[in-house]
C-alpha cells in the first residue's frame, strides 16, 4: 500500500469478503490518514520546504515571482496528476527544475494537496 | 533648587546628545523574510539595535543605502518600497509601487531610487527623499539585475524579451533609454563590476553571459564565456545563482556556474574562462572578501548547510564550514576582517573571523536572509 493507486484498489479486492467485513475495513481505513501520507515529521519538513525553498522562486506567500503564483485559487482547476508531474519533472526551457531527486512521488502528491489547500499559510 | 534644575537639564541634554550623535557606518540591516521585518545590527560590538516590522512580503528582498548611510531602502516581494531610518529604527516612508518587485538600485548622486518589477514588469524610479514617482518605464517583461552605473544611469535585463536597457536619468523628467536586443536567452540576473565599467547579465536559457562595456556602449553587447559547460550534463537548478557582489580579485572574476557544482574563473582581460573549481554544491553567492584574497561561496538546496572558502592566489579550496542548514547570505564588514552569515533554519546569524575562519559569535534572528551593511552606500552597483 505504497501508492495512492494501491490504496484505491484495495477496497476492490475486499469485494471477495463478506460485505460487513468490507464495510468495517473501510471504516477502519478511513480512520487512518491516506496510506501514502508522509510521516508527520516529514510533513513539517515538506511544508517548510514549500514555504521557504519553493518560495524563493514562487514567493513566500505563493503569489509568484520568477515562478508563477501557486495559490489555492489559481491551482484549484488543475489536476493533481499534472501538477505532480510538473513538480517531479520540472518544466524544460524554464527555471522550474525537476525535484525528483529530492522527493518521492507520494511526497509530491502530498505537497500538491497542501498547495491546493493553502496549508502552508498557517 | 534652580541649580538642580539647571544641572538636570544639562544632564538630560548630555544624554540626548550622546544618543543622537550615533553614526551609521557600522550598522547593517538583516532581512527576516518570513516575518516581514528587518533587524538593525551594529557590527563593531555585534549587537542588535532594533527590529523594524511591517515591511510586507520579504522573500527575495534586498536593500540599498542613501549616500549619507542614514536610510536603507528595502525592496519587497509585494511591490513595497520601504525607507528605513537606521538611527530611529523605524519606517520613514513606504509605497506599494508595483505588484511584485525583485530588486532595486540607488542613483550615483543618491537622489533617485529605482525598482525592478516582475509584475507588471518594467522599472519605476522614485525620489529618494520623498518616494514620489519620478519615472515609470514599462518594459513588457520581468526586469532583472537592476544596478546603478556612473553617469546617473541605471542598467537592467529583460527576462522575457532577451534585452538589456540603459536608462540615463541625467534629466529626471526625460529618461533617455538605450536598448540592446538579442543579448542572449533569459537574462536572470546582472551585475556591474565594482569600477562601474562592465555590466554582465547571466543567461538562464543558454550557456554564456552577456557583457556591455559602459565605456563603449556603441560596441553593443558581446557574449562572454560562450558555451561554458556546454555538452556537460547539467543538474537541476534548485535555486538561481546570484551575481550581485561578483567576486572580482586579482584580475579574475569568480562566477557561479549554473547547474554545476563549480565556481568558474574568468580572466578579465580576455573574458575567457581560465579555470574551474569543483565545490560542494551549486553555488548561489560567490563573494570576494573586500581585499580580494579569499572568495566565500554558499550553495543551493540540498547543500545549503555549507560555506566554502577559495584562496585566490592558489585558486584552491582552503576551507569548508558547516554553519547549519539554510545558509542564505553573507556580508563582509567594510574592510573584511569578519563576515556575517544568515543561517535560516537555525534562526541565527553567525559571525566568522575571516583570518582564522572561526566563529566569533552568533545572534538570534527570525529566518534571516539577506544581510546588507551600510558601507554599500559608497559602492557602485550595490
Ligand atoms: C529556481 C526557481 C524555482 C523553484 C525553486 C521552484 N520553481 Fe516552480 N516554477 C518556476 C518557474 C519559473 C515556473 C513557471 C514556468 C513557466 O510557466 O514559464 C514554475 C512553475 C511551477 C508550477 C506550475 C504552475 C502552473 O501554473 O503551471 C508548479 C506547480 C510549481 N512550479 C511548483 C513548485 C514547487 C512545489 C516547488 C518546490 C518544490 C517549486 N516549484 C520550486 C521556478 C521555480
Amino acid at each position: 500500500m505504497k501508492t495512492p493507486m494501491a490504496r484505491c484498489s484495495s477496497p476492490k479486492r475486499s469485494n471477495a469478503l463478506p460485505r460487513a467485513v468490507a464495510i468495517a475495513l473501510l471504516i477502519i481505513m478511513s480512520a487512518f490518514p491516506v496510506a501514502a501520507e508522509p510521516s508527520s515529521d516529514r510533513q513539517v519538513e515538506l511544508l517548510y520546504f514549500l514555504k521557504h525553498d519553493c518560495g524563493s522562486c514562487h514567493g513566500l506567500t505563493r503569489k509568484g515571482g520568477l515562478g508563477s503564483p501557486l495559490l489555492p485559487e489559481t491551482m484549484a482547476g488543475r489536476s493533481d496528476d499534472d501538477l505532480t508531474a510538473i513538480i517531479l519533472d520540472g518544466m524544460p526551457g524554464t527555471p522550474m527544475p525537476p525535484w525528483r531527486a529530492l522527493f518521492t512521488e507520494d511526497e509530491v502528491r502530498w505537497m500538491v494537496r497542501a498547495i491546493k489547500q493553502g496549508t502552508w499559510r498557517k | 533648587m534652580k541649580k538642580i534644575s539647571v544641572m538636570l537639564t544639562a544632564l538630560l541634554l548630555a544624554a540626548c546628545t550622546s544618543q543622537t550623535m550615533r553614526a551609521t557606518g557600522d550598522l547593517g540591516l538583516v532581512i527576516e523574510r518570513a516575518d516581514g521585518s528587518a533587524l538593525i545590527v551594529e557590527t563593531t560590538t555585534h549587537t542588535q539595535l532594533a527590529r523594524v516590522t511591517g515591511l510586507g512580503d520579504l522573500s527575495h528582498a534586498s536593500a540599498v543605502y542613501s549616500r549619507d548611510e542614514r536610510y536603507a531602502y528595502v525592496f519587497g516581494r509585494d511591490g513595497g518600497l520601504s525607507k528605513i531610518d537606521m538611527l530611529k529604527g523605524s519606517i520613514a516612508g513606504r509605497v506599494i509601487q508595483g505588484g511584485n518587485s525583485i530588486g532595486g538600485a540607488i542613483s550615483q548622486d543618491g537622489t533617485l531610487v529605482a525598482v525592478s518589477n516582475y509584475k507588471p514588469g518594467g522599472v519605476k524610479i522614485f525620489d529618494a527623499e520623498t518616494l514620489a514617482l519620478v519615472a515609470d518605464i514599462p518594459a513588457g517583461s520581468k526586469t532583472v539585475g537592476l544596478v546603478d552605473a556612473p553617469g546617473q544611469k541605471f542598467v537592467f535585463g529583460l527576462y522575457d524579451s532577451d534585452e538589456i536597457w540603459v536608462v540615463d536619468m541625467s534629466v529626471p523628467a526625460s529618461p533617455a533609454i538605450t536598448k540592446f536586443t538579442d543579448i542572449g536567452h533569459q537574462p536572470y540576473d546582472g551585475l556591474i563590476t565594482p569600477d562601474g565599467r562592465y555590466y554582465i547579465a547571466g543567461l538562464f536559457g543558454e550557456d554564456g553571459m552577456a557583457m556591455l562595456d559602459m565605456w563603449n556602449m556603441d560596441a553593443g553587447v558581446t557574449r562572454i564565456l560562450d558555451g561554458y559547460g556546454r555538452g556537460e550534463k547539467k543538474l537541476p537548478v534548485y535555486k538561481m545563482p546570484h551575481l550581485e557582489g561578483w567576486a572580482v580579485a586579482d584580475g579574475l572574476a569568480f562566477v557561479p556556474a549554473v547547474g554545476l557544482h563549480e565556481v568558474l574563473i574568468v580572466d578579465l582581460e580576455s573574458w575567457k574562462q581560465v579555470g574551474r573549481i569543483p565545490v560542494h554544491g551549486q553555488p548561489v553567492f560567490v563573494m570576494a572578501r573586500p581585499d580580494g584574497r579569499h572568495v566565500w561561496v554558499n550553495f543551493a538546496v540540498p547543500n545549503n548547510d555549507t560555506l566554502q572558502i577559495i584562496d585566490v592566489a592558489t585558486r584552491k579550496l582552503i576551507k569548508t564550514l558547516k554553519p547549519g542548514k539554510g545558509v542564505l547570505h553573507m556580508e563582509f564588514t567594510p574592510r573584511g576582517e569578519q563576515v556575517w552569515t544568515s543561517v535560516r533554519d537555525l534562526d541565527t546569524l553567525k559571525v566568522y573571523d575571516t583570518a582564522t575562519m572561526k566563529e566569533v559569535t552568533s545572534l538570534p534572528a527570525l529566518k534571516p536572509s539577506g544581510i546588507f551593511f551600510s558601507a554599500r552606500a559608497h559602492r557602485i552597483g550595490l
